[in-house]
């Protein structure tokens, strides 16, 4: 599955990484705490949070996540939005919470990565 | 005696400073990833050095990271200016934090971030005085034992 399906699907808005749609996803991971997903979220992933400080993105290219959904309508802090363009992170927002963002690609038959 | 170094980077770390936290260990990362080291240990490195600078960045005043590869293994060293840790077997205790409030919001403070460093590394040593700062060592082997004689 492919980041522009999800987006399209969900209709999600993209963030950044306009140019990263076409970027595998081999799973999910939901998790507001750094040192969790640091520890347990796999390569390629997609990452669903409500956290929008700019510290997520650093966490994204350490683990080589294919995406990060921020959930509840937050929105991404200007810093946060630069160093995702500068790293080529992918980043998408929606107003849904984590249990149906999670829920919907459990449904197009994503599975938890950990 | 350690032999002389591959290759040898140090990166500053600015404590409190969160917009630009993480940035050294993506550079680490970078820099093992183009001299070819395995892509397993680049990840465990990664997840380290990680914590390390995270580390510097909530509770210290400033601190250096220093990447040195050698023939047989990876080591980083995060040594900071700082509190110090108080009672360093307590804060190897998963889910044992002294963040603060406003920390834990944005996510940190979890308390697994010594705990994944030493999960991460083959050799872990810490060593910490109080008002004065932390000093930790982490080693990785690159012939893919995980202790030697």
């Amino acid at each position: 599955m492919k980041i522009r399906e999800i987006v399209k699907a969900y209709d999600l808005h993209l963030l950044t990484g306009e140019k990263m749609q076409d970027r595998e996803i081999t799973g999910g991971y939901v998790s507001d705490l750094l040192s969790d997903v640091m520890a347990h979220c796999k390569k390629g992933a997609i990452w669903i949070t409500l956290q929008a400080h700019p510290n997520i993105v650093a966490v994204a290219v350490l683990k080589e996540i294919s995406g990060i959904i921020i959930v509840n309508g937050r929105k991404p802090e200007k810093d946060t939005i630069t160093k995702a363009e500068t790293e080529s992170v992918a980043i998408m927002s929606t107003e849904r919470s984590a249990f149906d963002v999670a829920g919907q690609l459990y449904g197009m038959g994503l599975r938890g990565t950990r | 005696m350690q032999p002389e170094a591959l290759l040898q980077k140090e990166f500053a770390i600015q404590g409190g400073d969160f917009v630009n936290a993480g940035e050294s260990s993506c550079m680490i990362r970078n820099t093992l990833r183009e001299i070819g080291v395995d892509s397993d240990i680049v990840r465990r490195m990664a997840i380290a050095a990680y914590e390390a600078e995270m580390n510097v960045v909530m509770y210290a005043l400033h601190g250096t990271m220093q990447i040195s590869v050698y023939r047989d293994e990876i080591l980083l060293t995060i040594a900071d200016k700082g509190p110090g840790i108080q009672d360093i077997e307590m804060a190897m205790q998963p889910g044992f934090s002294t963040a603060t409030e406003e920390m834990r919001e944005m996510g940190f403070g979890a308390g697994m971030g010594l705990p994944n460093i030493k999960k991460n590394a083959d050799v872990f040593n810490i060593t910490s005085r109080v008002g004065n700062g932390t000093k930790l060592e982490i080693r990785i082997f690159l012939d893919g034992k995980k202790t030697r004689k």
